[in-house]
């Protein structure tokens, strides 16, 4: 590590593929936010559309929500893993077309079918509908999250090959010979070694996950086949929990290529970060156990673990990626563009929803706050300040006219709106859950309602700034197809 | 306790403001020599690891250790005589209890199970504050130790999701004197 010249990697256009991706990413997200809307207005009771469509709304969103978050992911480590490893293109689309295909099917499952048994799908609730919904809707919803997980499954196959093609094994991927031996200094670039960690911990998930769906698809038609319900849980939890953690880590990668370009600061693989990130494949593997405190039903050393690793879990990544981006943004002359101001916002977004969240995992503070809004209040506040902040980051990027491209006051008044939509948003669910309001409720107490009509005018400007953002990315869509540069060099530097 | 989760979560969530907003405001002016710069970054995150940990070390170590779990017996004063139990069944979507009325400062053993899908059973005391909860599981029983401090009526509300009637599934303990 002895000069930190910045050495640039040649700036491509994304490929139709990613371009695909993200457009169908952009709309479903859209659509999943006005759902989530709806059922802010339902609990602010400003509409009436009444508890059956009001679950099966937040049965789409859930889903919905962790599906399309997974594409959008996927397109941004497709994109940037590109430049290293040698991907396949057929089996990129494959993932997509199964992903539409498993959507029709949830579509039609829950509003065809009036399946409502949330995306947590707890095992035996599929099955017991009272009469709601037909054997056929619940079957025809799990079917098609298998046929999501089995894209999903391909995709990171291919990764795998790529990346064990290229250097050697997953374990190189993440740079252990480096890590554990001399740093010779070449590990592998953060974008392999973000990407390694994820196929590991996905393939490993989704298996649980394809598992636990088939067990409870074949028990949906001979009911003698029996599954235990804790067991049920657990799995459910593993997979929707590794799969959601490894959403923010594709999308980090956003972080990692493009923030570097702008600064002219390069984002090393070092020690501490391979260490972090073989830290995380790890405990990502280990954290779920504190969605299950309150099954006392456990081991006792079993919720103890999701105790401890809840608290290590959030710091190792969070220091590393957090405290990275800022010594790199740190007296670098950046100039601020809808691309560096959504990269640097969500790393905030994702630090600090990432606070709630391991206080939740003490087992004192979940045993009053468990399965309240204290719960969507802590995940909203990462997944939509950080993850999303990065989509939407990487859209403008793509889509950046040319290098100085000037941003419209639009733009920039959009930007402050999400921020402060998605903050006002948040902290009244974090407030809610602070006093105890349950969460997945289609009618609140009278108690509860101010809070959830405050939540609904800060997520109309969300909503607001979104389509902002959604119009300008889809105006765009000729840019990000073409090789050019679009990060802005510090002013210095450009003028040298 | 939701008070102060409450509260170490927003000075938590302000501290990193407080560096973003930082580091945001002293983004425009460029030091060209990066090497010192990344230098004394590095030294100051070791010091923020180090801090980092020996805050919440102790912290984790003090809430699974300095505390008893919520849930285990030794919560239960024994000395005050024999737990009161209360037996509970979840169905779609009703409470089925075997008693609704506890005495005030004797602790009670609430056995909880499903007679068909997952439900969680959660009390609110009479400020609509939640103090204890389980998951309500068919095949398995979550047992909650619980002493009510207070007389009134508590609320109980189902916290997992079990269908259409989620929201409405809900009953009452009735704490008094005997
Ligand atoms: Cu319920």
């Amino acid at each position: 590590m002895a000069s930190y010249t910045y050495t640039p990697v040649p700036d491509t256009g994304a490929k139709a593929g990613v371009l695909a991706y993200l457009v169908v990413s952009a709309v479903v997200l859209l659509l999943m936010m006005v759902f989530g809307l709806l059922m802010r207005l339902e609990q602010a009771q400003i509409t009436s559309i009444g508890g059956l469509w009001f679950y099966k709304i937040m049965t789409l969103h859930g889903a919905g929500m962790v599906g399309i978050v997974a594409l959008a992911g996927a397109a941004i480590m497709w994109h940037f893993l590109r430049l290293y490893v040698d991907l396949s293109n057929g089996i990129f689309m494959a993932n997509l077309a199964l992903f539409l295909i498993g959507v029709v099917m949830i579509l039609a499952s829950v509003l065809l079918g009036d399946f409502h048994a949330a995306w947590t799908f707890l095992f035996p609730l599929p099955g017991n509908s009272m009469g709601l919904w037909s054997t056929g809707a619940a079957a025809l919803f799990m079917g098609g999250l298998l046929v999501i997980g089995v894209g999903f499954v391909l995709l990171h196959l291919d990764i795998a090959r790529a990346i064990i093609v290229r250097y050697g094994g997953l374990g190189r991927g993440l740079g252990w010979p480096q890590l554990f031996g001399h740093d010779d200094g070449n590990a592998p670039p953060p974008t392999v070694v973000a990407s390694t960690m994820v196929t590991i911990v996905n393939l490993v998930g989704l298996v649980v996950g394809a598992s636990i769906l088939v067990m409870m698809l074949v028990n949906l038609y001979v009911p003698s086949f029996e599954i235990d319900p804790l067991l049920a849980k657990g799995m459910i939890y593993f997979f929707g929990h590794v799969f959601i953690n490894a959403v923010i880590y594709m999308a980090v990668i956003a972080v990692y290529e493009i923030l570097p370009r702008y600064t002219q600061r390069p984002w090393k693989s070092n020690k501490v970060f391979l260490a972090s990130w073989t830290a995380s494949t790890i405990m990502v593997m280990f954290i779920f156990p504190h969605h299950l405190l309150m099954d006392y039903a456990y081991p006792k050393w079993f919720l103890i673990v999701g105790h401890i690793i809840g608290y290590l879990n959030t710091f190792p990544i969070l220091i590393v990626t957090g405290y990275g981006a800022m010594m790199i943004v740190y007296r670098s002359g950046i100039r601020w563009d809808m691309c560096s101001r959504l990269l640097f916002v969500s790393l905030f977004g994702w630090a600090v929803g990432a606070m709630p969240a391991f206080i939740d995992g003490t087992i004192t503070v979940n045993y009053v706050m468990h399965n309240t809004l204290w719960v969507p209040g802590h995940f909203h506040t990462y997944l939509l300040l950080g993850m999303v902040a990065m989509v939407f980051g990487f859209m403008y990027y793509l889509g950046k006219p040319n290098e100085n491209a000037k941003d419209s006051p639009i733009d920039v008044a959009a930007f402050w709106a999400f921020v402060i939509g998605t903050m006002g948003f948040t902290m009244s669910f974090l407030y809610s859950g602070k006093i105890s309001v349950p969460r997945r409720y289609a009618e609140h107490l009278p108690e509860w309602v101010p809070y959830d009509r405050l939540a609904s005018y800060f997520v109309m400007l969300l909503l607001a700034a979104v389509l902002v953002f959604i119009f300008r990315f889809f105006s765009r869509l000729g840019f990000a197809g073409r090789d050019y540069q679009r990060a802005s060099q510090a002013r210095s530097l450009a003028a040298t | 306790m939701q008070e102060t989760a409450w509260q170490v979560s927003l000075v938590l969530m302000s501290l990193i403001a407080f560096g973003v907003v930082y580091v945001a405001i002293n983004s425009g002016k460029r030091e060209e020599d990066y090497g010192p710069l990344v230098k004394s970054a590095y030294g100051f995150r070791t010091k923020l690891f180090w801090a980092v940990a020996l805050l919440f070390f102790p912290a984790m170590i003090y809430n699974l250790v300095g505390l008893p779990l919520p849930y285990s017996e030794s919560r239960a004063d024994s000395k005050l005589g024999p737990a009161q139990v209360i037996n509970v069944i979840g169905h779609m979507w009703y409470w089925e209890m075997d008693r609704d009325q506890v005495e005030v400062g004797q602790p009670v053993e609430i056995r909880i199970t499903s007679a068909d899908v997952n439900h969680g059973f959660g009390i609110y005391d009479t400020d609509l504050r939640l103090v204890a909860q389980a998951q309500a599981m068919p095949h398995y029983t979550n047992v909650i130790y619980h002493t009510f401090k207070k007389e009134g009526i508590y609320k109980v509300l189902c916290m997992e999701y079990c269908g259409v009637a989620h929201h409405n599934m809900m009953t009452e303990i009735k704490v008094g004197k005997s």
